[in-house]
């Protein structure tokens, strides 16, 4: 087969495909004494550790087994990009069904980067054994448009319109992290308003995002029905983004030093109405997808992922938590004020696709508890910090204060100016971690921007998930990843 | 660690607040200069010890690596940076989250321009294959070992890697085949 290696690139000195302990820099003969220590070390309290906070009693993650941590996770990295040999070798996975495979030769077919099922302009090159899926490799980078080197010569009050074109689905998250970021840089306070209107828009855009994928997801599983019915309701919820911040995607809402504007009056109505309807309406999903069976047929026992698999490929999000680790940012380092409002993590047994369908369906519940609660906490005040060199004069103002005509102009010509350092702020974007690390040399602009995006990281997964499944699951597993094309390549 | 740490999130906004220390508690790590900046703790491991650290981080419980980028620092060679750490041209980043601490990690390897070479994270902790690719696309710093070292976002026959700070924003031809370029 000819693939990977691609003319014009340097490659460096693989390591032994089998002997994996002498390639591992750093380490040398160290890797033999650490076996005895690894596993108590580490997973000591492992199964109090994963505890999920569920309003359905625990439900605890097994132990790892006896084999250690290094050489699990060294065995699960390989398991990836196995030779075309032990690909095909019936000794190799006793769980896949090698024996049909016959004699005959490998096919490598192009899923995308075209394909309506790909999400976008991702590109997946199968290696097919008749309809088995051999080895596969996700290629990415059709959409790359340089964000991080543009964000370079953007100032920071600009950044915030930079950003948030990455994820297109959840931008708010992404104004949201990179505000975290700039403000943790700046080490200023937010009032407890801004603070709560950012929870609110957080969550709503995580429900939007969700339905979107569920109305996807349909689609790719031929449930049209499934796709009017997401994007119904998504509709509603960005009906309320374009009333409240002016546009429908895209909306530089949330910026560094607060909010952009002020909730707009009787909020409280629209936001009851979408959640009171969107919750009546998740039950007609129930009704149309959970329990009926050509739908369960097509996900349950596709594409399974085991929770120390998902943690060494540092997966996040509902595929980590669908593998059954109870881990969400939102609840285990709160920021915003997710301490203060009452929420179960989602977690699902199996880690197959209906699971990672089932925890999303159930986010959008959980999300529609918080934003209930924040319609009954929406505390008064300012809705941005009153901080003059990071926030404008009220529009007002500027009439009658030549002061403020003058902050004005510089904060929006200039921009400010954050201390040298470096941060890292991540948050619960509603496809996993969304990280923004941001380098200071104390000018108006970032010196270094990084987005550590979560449909990035998750891609990395499918080629294990993918292994040994059938060309009509690969669609289904694709989609129950739920990559955003434009925050892979950025 | 202590339960103390559970409260200091990453985006906890006060400057002031230090969480206990990490690295001081591990015998491992001695010898490697520590920071703190707005309660994230940073460790500035050197190349040759980069691996065995993230190893013996790894585990004390820092089972995952949310994160690895990489920063060109040649027009902000005189960043701050703690005793005993001489700073290059390249720097990498990598941040490792625990579960159990419920706290990231942050090391910052420094990388010389003229042997931008790392070794690799992959086989302590693969969810970084992704990860190292983007950096060699963008910066150039090749790893050793990786499995896979090809261009990741940029196409396969890009020339030169784009955020290198001596990279021009906007003043390179397009490189599509039979178009003018911008002059």
């Amino acid at each position: 087969m000819s693939d990977e290696t691609t003319p014009g690139t340097v490659l460096p000195d693989k390591p032994d495909a089998v002997d994996f302990a002498a390639g591992l820099p750093g380490v040398g003969g160290d890797v033999a004494d650490l076996d005895d220590e690894v596993g108590d070390e580490l997973f000591e309290d492992f199964e109090e550790l994963y505890e999920a906070e569920t309003s359905e009693g625990d439900q605890e993650l097994a132990p790892f087994e006896a084999t250690t941590p290094m050489e699990l996770l060294i065995e699960q990295g390989a398991v990836l990009r196995v030779s075309e040999d032990t690909a095909v070798d019936p000794t190799v996975d006793p769980d896949l069904d090698n024996a049909s495979f016959g004699e005959g030769e490998t096919m490598i077919i192009n899923l995308g980067p075209q394909h309506p099922s790909t999400h976008g302009v991702l590109r997946v090159m199968l290696e097919l054994e008749g309809e088995t899926v051999l080895r596969s490799k996700p290629v990415v980078g059709y959409l790359h448009t340089g964000m991080e080197k543009t964000a370079e010569e953007l100032t920071y009050v600009q950044g915030a319109t930079n950003v948030t074109r990455m994820d297109y689905l959840s931008p708010l998250n992404n104004e949201l992290a990179w505000s975290l970021a700039v403000e943790k840089l700046l080490d200023i306070e937010m009032p407890p308003r801004a603070t709560w209107i950012r929870m609110l828009m957080s969550e709503l855009n995580r429900i939007s995002s969700h339905v979107m994928w569920a109305a996807t997801n349909g689609m790719d599983l031929a449930s049209t029905t499934m796709m009017i019915f997401g994007f119904r309701e998504r509709e509603m919820v960005l009906s309320f983004f374009e009333k409240t911040t002016g546009l429908r995607m895209n909306h530089n809402y949330i910026r560094p030093g607060g909010v952009a504007a002020d909730l707009p009056d009787g909020w409280e109505d629209d936001v009851s109405a979408i959640v009171d309807t969107i919750s009546a309406r998740l039950d007609e999903y129930d009704q149309l997808l959970t329990g009926q069976p050509i739908f369960r047929e097509r996900t349950e026992g596709v594409g399974v992922i085991g929770p120390e698999l998902a943690l060494a490929m540092s997966a996040t999000g509902p595929i980590l938590r669908a593998a059954g680790v109870a881990w969400d940012l939102r609840k285990s380092i709160p920021y915003l004020a997710y301490d203060e409002v009452d929420f179960d993590v989602i977690v699902g047994t199996v880690g197959d696709t209906f699971d990672r369908y089932a925890v999303r369906l159930n986010e959008v519940r959980e999300s529609i508890r918080i934003v209930r609660q924040v319609l009954e906490k929406m505390p008064a005040g300012d809705y941005r910090a009153q901080d003059k060199k990071v926030t404008p004069p009220p529009r007002a103002r500027i009439d009658e204060s030549m002061e403020a005509l003058i902050h004005h102009f510089k904060l929006y010509t200039r921009g400010f100016e954050p201390p040298e350092g470096e941060v890292y702020a991540a948050i619960e974007s509603p496809r996993g971690e969304l990280g923004c690390y941001i380098v200071s040399n104390g000018s108006n602009k970032p010196y270094r921007m990084h987005w550590r995006g979560p449909s990035f990281v998750n891609l990395q997964i499918v080629p294990a998930m993918l292994r040994g499944s059938l060309i009509a699951d690969t669609i289904a597993i694709l989609s129950s990843v739920d990559p955003v094309l434009g925050e892979v390549d950025r | 660690m202590v339960q103390g740490d559970v409260e200091d999130g990453p985006v906890a906004t006060d400057g002031g607040a230090r969480p206990q220390s990490v690295a001081a508690t591990l015998p491992g790590l001695a010898g490697v200069p520590v920071s703190f900046f707005r309660g994230d703790e940073i460790i500035f491991p050197d190349r040759e010890r980069y691996v065995e650290v993230a190893t013996t981080l790894k585990r004390a419980g820092f089972i995952t690596c949310s994160d690895l980028c990489a920063a060109d620092y040649l027009t902000y060679m005189g960043r701050a940076l703690p005793e005993g750490v001489v700073g290059e041209r390249f720097e990498l980043v990598v941040n490792l989250l625990s579960h159990e601490h419920r706290r990231y990690i942050r090391l910052r390897v420094q990388i010389p321009a003229e042997d931008a070479v790392a070794p690799t994270l992959f086989y302590v902790y693969p969810g970084t294959e992704n990860m190292e690719r983007e950096v060699y696309d963008l910066f150039g710093i090749t790893f050793t070992g990786h499995p896979d070292m090809t261009r990741i976002l940029m196409p396969q026959d890009w020339e030169g890697h784009p955020l290198r700070k001596d990279y021009g924003v906007g003043r390179v031809p397009v490189q599509f085949k039979d178009a003018p370029g911008p002059r």
